[in-house]
């Protein structure tokens, strides 16, 4: 008879995995990938100390593509509702992946370099992104998938500092532009980027630099290890959206509060998938809208809680919801009707059969702090 | 005193006819940082092994059972006000309920604090 084999065998590794069991991190499956959740420290302090100074997430998970070939601008247009073409060298935008009805098949962060484009998608869509992007890219676009790299996330208001002292140019950089550089002795590209609300990095090297520059980047006393627990309060406090609860195929930008996304050019000529709703929308409002949603009390509100007008009607959906470490109270995110949207409007979430008052909120909770010149 | 545990890891302290209840250590520890509890109304009645309260980590909620049925005669309102002493002290100021028992023969359906241990490791 076979040996029951080990449930977190079957899950794929980062290149840091053996570095995150070493260091005490509580690995759990996540998108096929075993991953830390949190380190021993625990997801309110590893929060904490983001916002306080630095924290070093791992998230090589994360699809890394390389987009080429000559006709890789014009071809992605095609397909995101995002400004390619006015991206200048050197820059990146967050946009995402549409389907003829609107819906969002995922979002993405597209950085223009030196003759190609790099595209970091998330982990739980990257199967369903590349058979999107192999279909639809047409012959002119080279697809190259790094498989095998590491991405390493550092974030809050000291990681200037920190990265600055593996390579002092980095401290300069724009919000939202990248870089190749050496990272004392590591090749790597960075873009200043994040998903906490707060200034930081997002660093790809070779699979076999991550543990090395983990450690040179953990050596420093201002940055401490943070899990996927850790990730999701911070985006969430930051009002930031996570594929597969806050946006979906079912979902539109317009919906999700993503409009500033799509420039003025992209808006007016269109020619994305879905851009008839979309446009529509844009002109015409959605029907429903992403929102902050503010509980009273201490009982968080988690994704799944039906939300009514108070002593009322159903009117949405709560997508994400938490705990908030830095506000120090329960924060989430949900669907409402489009005249429940305002902020200030009072609504009813339905917490296990309890009526508890909430109120639209706006978002970010926690205001974003990301690098001004 | 006598401390009995359940496979739902809850422990029970028993002085008289009232027990103390709570989540153990192994308990907190796995749920990680507790923001929220909500705890049984003083006076209600509970059945060992149903559900009748609920505590929230950052991450998740997750049902808090009773180990013994009884009346509840005391609900922790230090641990609703500050639920983070769930994690930092599970078996003293971070009980949840103290409930009268109705039957103290459930006592021996529980494990003593050896045979926690062992059921924990496995």
């Amino acid at each position: 008879m076979a040996e029951p084999q080990d449930q977190t065998d079957t899950f794929l590794a980062t290149p840091l995995d053996a570095f995150h069991r070493d260091i005490g991190g509580r690995m759990v499956p996540f998108a096929g990938y075993a991953m830390p959740v949190q380190y021993p420290a625990g997801i309110i302090a590893e929060h904490r100390q983001t916002r306080e100074a630095a924290s070093l997430f791992d998230v090589s998970h994360m699809g890394q593509v390389v987009l080429s070939g000559g006709a890789e601008i014009v071809a992605l247009e095609r397909l995101v509702p995002g400004d390619i073409e006015a991206l200048k060298p050197g820059r990146m935008r967050y946009t995402m992946l549409t389907n003829e009805a609107g819906g969002i098949i995922d979002d993405l962060m597209i950085t223009r370099a030196d003759g190609h484009l790099f595209v970091v998608v998330n982990a739980a869509r990257f199967d369903v992104d590349m058979a999107h992007l192999r279909a639809n890219l047409g012959d002119g676009v080279d697809i190259e998938v790094l498989e095998g790299r590491g991405l390493l996330a550092l974030q809050g208001p000291a990681a200037a500092a920190a990265l600055a002292e593996l390579a002092p140019a980095t401290a300069e950089m724009p919000f939202m532009s990248s870089m190749e550089t050496d990272l004392d002795g590591i090749a790597a590209r960075v873009n200043r980027c994040g998903y906490t609300g707060e200034d930081g990095f997002e660093i790809s090297v070779a699979g076999g630099d991550a543990e090395a520059l983990a450690r040179k980047l953990l050596a420093d006393d201002r940055v401490e290890p943070a899990g996927l627990g850790a990730r999701d309060t911070l985006r969430l406090e930051a009002g930031l959206c996570l594929y597969g609860q806050d946006i979906d195929e079912t979902t539109t930008p317009v919906e999700a509060g993503l409009i500033w996304t799509i420039s003025k050019r992209r808006r007016a000529e269109g020619g994305f998938p879905g851009a008839d709703v979309i446009q529509g929308q844009i002109a015409g409002g959605a029907p429903r809208r992403l929102v902050g949603i503010a509980p009273e009390g201490r009982a968080p509100a988690r994704s799944g809680t039906a939300i009514a007008s108070p002593g009322g009607a159903a009117v949405g959906t709560v997508t994400s919801g938490a705990f908030g470490p830095t506000v120090e109270s329960p924060v989430a995110m949900g669907y409402v009707d489009a005249a429940f949207a305002e902020p200030g409007t009072a609504l009813e979430l339905d917490l296990r059969g309890k009526p508890v008052a909430a109120t639209v909120a706006a978002l970010p909770f926690a205001p974003h702090r990301y690098y001004k010149p | 005193m006598t401390t009995k545990y359940s496979e739902d890891h809850e422990w029970v302290t028993v002085d008289g006819d009232v027990g103390t209840v709570g989540i153990t250590d192994h308990a907190q520890g796995q749920l990680g940082d507790i923001v929220f509890v909500e705890l049984p109304e003083v006076g209600s009645t509970v059945e060992a092994g149903t559900e009748c309260g609920v505590v929230e980590s950052v991450k998740a909620a997750s049902e808090l059972y009773t180990p013994v049925s009884g009346e509840i005669v005391e609900a922790n309102e230090a641990l609703e006000a500050e639920p983070s002493l769930a994690n930092t002290a599970p078996t003293g100021d971070g009980w949840f309920f103290k409930v009268k028992l109705s039957d103290a023969s459930e006592l021996d359906g529980l494990m003593d604090e050896a045979a926690y241990k062992e059921f924990c490791a496995d």
